[in-house]
């Protein structure tokens, strides 16, 4: 029997027809990789095959690298494999990479979420021999509201909040959900960011990505010279000194974790949104079924009940354990 | 449902106390009054009782959602908390139309369900999960099962009344406590103060804790000390007609001290005694450990055995009611004179003592009596001072508790295991290594941490077999 068209080992997701890694986590020579977050596209790699929407992203993150780009939808023959890669729907440039060797289609998801973000490009589902999931959600209990619907409420409290005087500080991931707010938001006031945040939002708006204009916290700014501004800064910012340098403030953080009481009150946090670059438990299921699939390897997330699950419904599922594990509020999204 | 809903959210959105004021004081103007009544009653305890069990609650949840038992049990690990789950599982939208219940009805039609057939009680459920959004649906699994944490303290509820309805915020927490009844108790009348009955406690006087030492607390002629006792701090109600006992928490618990009975006979009218039952050791004339206690709380009834093994003795800490009279705003001297003499007046035999007071003219004398605490049975001392009204709640600066420091041994954590239900995520249990034998540096302090961080810090087979203890603590978290 002819070697699988992918297989995992201690570097990562690795074909052998092709000689090369996806999103490996540790140094090889050749990586495709889905997108810019800091676990999927690792420094140290020989050479990097991204798509063309996620190269300045990755550029930027991991500095000096040997990188080519491709179109989505373009096919490249690497060896004896068959790559392509098409839009996961997770952050802008973000990839689902398929493999096809000798007839057999795998696709390794990498982060998605099947609800249009209205920024990143719209998760399309590509039909596959086999799919490997990330369920960083998957648990029947995570399930979004739509978009509009949270973006609206977060209007609200940032209106509320400008008429108390005070500014809103938003915490979110600083590539991906900062730039998803400031596409989805309608702007009501300045907006202010986290340098971390501007760093991405300048790359990503370079690139075209339609994104308001933002003005850089520096230190000569506070809630006194930009009243009523919304500030948006990774989570880390959130109750720092940082932070209450600004003046008087309202904090929330903006993530699918949100949706659990328990995991927001332990992190004494007042308010949350609940707002995901992640699918939740029907997106993972419609998804998992458009691919076609029969069988499912799942990574990422709440792999073991997910699988269980998988199984109950008629899937042939398996594991594949990484070295990030998605299963904790502390957990990158 | 809505507005209770809105209440909660505004509530749960904010760790900031001032913000929690508003939107209950808000709620008290603005709400329906019946609704009001139901909400005091949550937020201080008073549940309504259970018509439908936890177990079919999951089972119900789980076949609406459409997934298996384990999944479910999966979810449960995760969330940590069922109503939540249960929540979160089933679809977001609104099946039904939104009949927008009064937190009243709600909760009435969920006594209706008391007593029905399963079939009836599953369908009534599910019909309101159908018509109700995330929030509201949490609340409803909230009063169906019946715990209720809203993060709202005592003293933040009676402020935000107390902002509502100009009464004064002591007046008003004497007034919430009590043998109230929800369902037939109307706002006006509770904050009246016609709701609580003849049993009505007074609202406990809370001690802080003193960290370093009563050096900066001034004068020693200023403060009474006493035993800071180990048991269950009570309140003693004697009225025309009425015999109570009250636990701190506000629960009635006259019925489980059968053997406190006598006193109903002999305590004139209109006595009201703060104190601390305690489970006496009658040959030794002193205190049994808190363990003996332990065991006859939570029973409904006591065997005769274990009251003759566990008999209860009230020690009387402070008089708040002497002769029908509200006493707590004069000195705590006086009070403490009068209720020596209520009790000197009682015939011997009784199951009641006055907790004796410490004399002491230094500090430092003080310091060495509290170092003979756990020979006396006692936790370390209780410091208020002698002119201090009985305020209702904590108020910092007139009581303090001076505890012993708590005896502390070298130990190597073996293993944490996570918690379940609303401590999920959290590690609760943890297994400890402890040696017992004394080593080259003397007994205890034998390097149990060094030995383990020769081996490479993991806790070795070495340690295991020559950890002659393992300790299992159960951590509060």
């Amino acid at each position: 029997m002819a070697s699988p068209v992918l297989t995992f080992t201690d570097h990562g997701i690795f074909c052998p027809a092709g000689d090369f890694h996806i999103d490996p986590w540790r140094p090889v020579p050749r990586a495709l990789v889905t997108h810019g977050h800091s676990d999927h596209a690792r420094p140290g790699m020989g050479s990097y095959l991204v798509s063309d929407q996620a190269l300045p992203v990755i550029r930027r993150r991991l500095g000096p690298i040997t990188a080519d780009a491709i179109p989505f939808g373009q096919s490249r023959q690497i060896g004896g494999a068959t790559v392509s890669f098409h839009p996961a729907g997770h952050v802008p440039g973000s990839a689902q990479i398929k493999v096809t060797v000798a007839g057999e289609t795998w696709v390794v998801s990498g982060d998605y979420k099947t609800e249009p973000d209205g920024l990143a490009e719209p998760y399309e589902p590509v039909r596959c021999h086999t799919f490997i999931s990330e369920c960083t959600f998957g648990l029947p209990v995570f399930r979004w509201e739509p978009q509009p619907k949270v973006m609206a409420r977060i209007a609200e409290w940032w209106a509320a909040n400008a008429a108390a005087g005070k500014l809103s500080i938003l915490g979110a991931y600083s590539f991906g959900k900062a730039q998803r707010l400031l596409a989805g938001l309608s702007p009501q006031g300045p907006i202010l960011t986290h340098a971390a945040v501007e760093d991405m939002t300048q790359v990503l708006r370079d690139q075209g990505y339609p994104l308001p204009p933002t003005t850089r916290v520096t230190p000569d700014i506070t809630g006194r010279s930009h009243p009523g501004a919304l500030v948006i800064a990774p989570p880390s910012a959130l109750g720092s000194a940082w932070a209450s340098r600004l003046g008087p403030t309202e904090e929330a953080f903006v993530s699918g974790w949100m949706a659990v009481r328990g995991i927001r009150r332990r992190r004494a946090l007042g308010t949350g949104f609940v707002l995901s670059d992640h699918a939740d438990w029907p997106g993972l299921n419609d998804a998992i079924a458009a691919t076609g699939a029969e069988r499912i390897f799942v990574t990422h997330g709440y792999t073991t009940p997910f699988r269980r699950w998988l199984e109950t419904q008629g899937y042939d599922a398996g594991i594949v354990e990484t070295r990030f594990t998605g299963d904790d509020a502390e957990a990158v999204e | 449902m809505n507005r209770f809903a809105a209440l909660f959210a505004a509530l749960d959105g904010t760790t900031k106390t001032g913000a929690k004021t508003a939107a209950l004081a808000d709620y008290f103007r603005t709400a329906p009054e019946a609704d009001r009544v139901w909400t005091i009653a949550l937020l201080t305890g008073r549940r309504p009782r259970r018509s439908v069990s936890a177990t079919e609650l999951r089972l119900w949840a789980a076949e609406a959602a459409g997934i298996p038992d384990w999944l479910f049990e999966e979810s449960y690990a995760v969330v940590g908390d069922l109503a939540e789950t249960i929540a979160l599982l089933l679809p977001a939208l609104p099946t039904g139309p939104d009949l927008d219940l009064t937190l009243d009805e709600a909760i009435r039609g969920l006594g209706r369900l008391t007593g029905q057939p399963t079939e009836l009680r599953r369908a009534a459920v599910l019909a309101a999960w159908g018509q109700m959004t995330a929030v509201e649906r949490f609340l409803y699994n909230k009063l169906l099962t019946g715990g209720f944490r809203m993060g709202v303290a005592q003293g933040l509820l009676t402020r935000a009344l107390a902002q509502a309805t100009g009464v004064e915020e002591a007046t008003l927490a004497h007034r919430l406590m009590g043998d109230w009844d929800p369902a037939t108790t109307t706002f006006p009348a509770l904050i009246a103060g016609d709701g609580g009955g003849n049993a009505r406690p007074y609202p406990f006087a809370l001690a802080s804790q003193l960290e370093n030492g009563p050096g900066a607390l001034g004068p020693p002629a200023d403060w009474l000390a006493e035993w800071k006792w180990d048991g269950i701090r009570g309140q003693l109600i004697a009225r025309p007609g009425t015999y109570a006992l009250w636990s701190r928490g506000e629960e009635l618990i006259t019925d489980r001290f059968p053997d406190l009975a006598p006193l109903a006979d002999f305590l004139p009218a209109g006595t009201v005694i703060d104190g601390e039952i305690l489970a006496w050791n009658t040959g030794e004339n002193r205190p049994q450990p808190f363990a003996a206690l332990q065991r006859r709380i939570g029973r409904k009834t006591v065997s005769k055995a274990l009251l003759a093994e566990a008999p209860a003795r009230f020690l009387a800490y402070d008089l708040l009611e002497d002769a029908g009279e509200d006493i707590r705003h004069l000195p705590l001297s006086h009070r403490r004179a009068r209720m020596e003499a209520v009790i000197a007046a009682l015939p011997p035999g009784l199951p009641v003592a006055v907790s004796p007071g410490i004399a002491f003219h230094d500090w430092d004398a003080l310091a060495h009596t509290r170092a003979t605490a756990r020979a006396k049975s006692a936790e370390g001392l209780m410091l208020k001072r002698a002119a201090s009204p009985y305020f209702a709640g904590r108020k910092r600066g007139d009581w303090w508790k001076w505890k012993l420091d708590p005896w502390t041994v070298d130990a190597v954590m073996l293993y944490a295991q996570a918690g379940h239900g609303r401590r999920a995520n959290l590690f609760t249990d943890f297994t400890f290594g402890v040696t017992l034998w004394p080593g080259p540096q003397g007994p205890r302090r034998t390097g149990v941490r060094d030995r383990v961080r020769r081996n490479t810090g993991q806790p070795s087979a070495q340690v295991r077999h020559r950890a002659a203890l393992s300790a299992h603590a159960a951590l509060a978290a």
